[in-house]
């Protein structure tokens, strides 16, 4: 069974449609990147696989054991966030907060979590540090370790590296697919072609000429599309 | 000079204001982080508002207890502002001016044409700006002010985790699987709760400067939420407590001597976070 399976979902606001028939499953170990130019229903489908918003049509399946609650969550920064006073180690406990229910404060066990996911993004040193002051690779690290105390089975990344210089971009991209190898499912939307083929395993396109399958099939295709 | 503080402060009305006013300024700044944060600085300012055009009511009824009419009032408002905050035709801040110019444009008419008073100004001035009626409060006042304070101070410190949260990233709270919307009432609640309070504090003019000054003040210094929110509290009742000694000594008019402190706090708050963030670096 599939951890997300998507059929003929219809996406959209206020009722209106934006992209129509999209079916795609992801699976454990799956590093799927969504490709789509700008207005194309990325974001908005995304919004929905998260149920920030309601489906127009069709249908999301959750399997595996996957909760709705379960899926960690990179969104693109926020104007509310770039001067937050908050401390890096408050930001990634946040992470835990879905599973709390109406519990008032942390447990043991979420703050053993939170720990050992700095740790695994190697920010343990920056704990103390102020978030505002960190720089935007070091930020999306917190985003991340945050969103990896959400989930252990899946994440989804909105543009993870928008904004970064080069080296801190490659950075970013060797951290999410260390966490892909480690055995999370990674859903990234993307502009960047180039590292979609690169770092991805399978690719769905939305839009014009819409597409989904292995990164295999994606080159295949566009190869042959370039000839024609 | 001290001793005629303590004869003041020996006095029941003297230590009534006292107690109201720390309470209120402990309250007020609790969610204030959270409010400037968020960009709803002036939800204070529109909600007072309302809760000014409520009592108006209130009074044009010739009701005893006019909370019981103002506090529904600006609950409902608060709820129906932060509601459009999220997605509707009128987007927040054009929303909360609408209803703040609205609420404070009713108010006054409504004084205007069924005002016994001979004095019309002097009662608007007073409602707006405060004046001394902290300095008239009734036990039962107190005591209410009191039960809704610690209802506050509870509310925040249960939640405290959650509001960070909302705060922080709603997209994410709710992708997570958190209620969003029952945390967006839950502090819209308290936020009206807190300025019909701080109404007999400060007057409806002045309590944005009591919900905003001492978060922005706290946030130049500190980079922790939790630091921050604890900071802020103390500035707000340390700024309460001085403005209301001060106001008694001097015959000024308390509420904006209280603003005034809080003013003064900010600009010492400013220097201090430059010497920190100097010696931090």
């Amino acid at each position: 069974m599939s951890l997300i399976t998507v059929k003929d979902l219809a996406v959209g606001y206020d009722g209106q449609v934006v992209e129509k028939n999209i079916s795609f499953s992801v699976n454990k170990g799956d590093y799927l990147c969504i490709l789509g130019e700008n207005g194309s229903g990325k974001s908005t489908l995304m919004k929905t696989l998260l149920r920030l918003q309601k489906p127009i049509a069709g249908e999301i399946l959750m399997g595996d054991g996957l909760k709705a609650n379960e899926i960690g969550y990179l969104p693109q920064q926020t104007v509310v966030q770039k001067d937050f006073p908050a401390s890096v180690r408050e930001i990634v406990r946040s992470g835990c907060l879905g599973r709390e229910g109406l519990h008032p404060f942390y447990s043991k066990e979420d703050k053993e979590l939170a720990e050992k996911n700095m740790e695994r993004m190697g920010i343990t040193k920056l704990a103390k540090h102020c978030y505002r002051e960190l720089s935007g690779g070091q930020q999306q690290r917190v985003l991340l370790a945050r969103a990896l105390c959400a989930t252990g089975k899946l994440l989804v990344l909105d543009e993870p590296v928008t904004g970064l210089d080069p080296k801190a971009t490659q950075e970013m991209y060797e951290l999410i697919k260390k966490l892909n190898t480690e055995g999370i499912a990674v859903i990234m939307i993307t502009h960047d072609v180039t590292a979609a083929v690169q770092y991805a395993s399978h690719v769905l396109q939305v839009g014009t000429s819409a597409f989904f399958g292995t990164k295999e099939a994606y080159l295949a295709r566009e190869k042959g599309e370039s000839h024609v | 000079m001290f001793d005629t503080l303590l004869t003041y402060l020996s006095f029941p009305m003297v230590q009534k204001a006292l107690i109201v006013g720390v309470l209120i300024a402990l309250c007020s700044s609790l969610l204030g982080v959270t409010l400037v944060l968020k960009r709803f600085s002036f939800i204070g300012d529109g909600l007072s508002h309302v809760a000014f055009g409520a009592m108006t009511i209130a009074a044009v009824l010739k009701l005893t207890n006019d909370m019981f009419l103002i506090l529904p009032i600006t609950i409902l408002s608060a709820i129906l502002l932060l509601r459009t905050g999220q997605n509707t035709k009128i987007k927040g801040d054009a929303a909360i001016a609408m209803i703040s110019v609205g609420a404070l444009a009713f108010g006054y008419l409504l004084m205007n044409l069924f005002s016994t008073s001979s004095n019309l100004s002097g009662d608007v001035c007073s409602t707006l700006f405060g004046s001394t009626s902290i300095l008239t409060l009734s036990d039962a006042e107190v005591w209410l002010c009191v039960g809704l304070s610690i209802a506050v101070v509870l509310i925040f410190v249960l939640f405290y985790h959650k509001i960070f949260a909302v705060t922080f990233d709603e997209s994410f709270a709710k992708a997570t699987g958190m209620k969003v919307e029952a945390y967006h009432l839950l502090i819209a609640t308290v936020i009206a709760v807190i300025i019909v309070l701080a109404m007999n504090l400060v007057g409806s003019l002045l309590i944005s400067a009591l919900v905003i000054f001492p978060a922005l003040s706290a946030m130049r210094m500190f980079g922790n939420f939790k630091v921050v929110t604890i900071c802020s509290a103390v500035l707000s009742v340390c700024c309460a407590l001085l403005g209301i000694l001060i106001s008694v000594l001097a015959g000024t008019p308390v509420g904006s001597t209280i603003v005034a402190v809080d003013v003064v706090a900010f600009f010492g708050s400013c220097l201090a976070g430059k010497i920190m963030g100097g010696i931090a670096k």
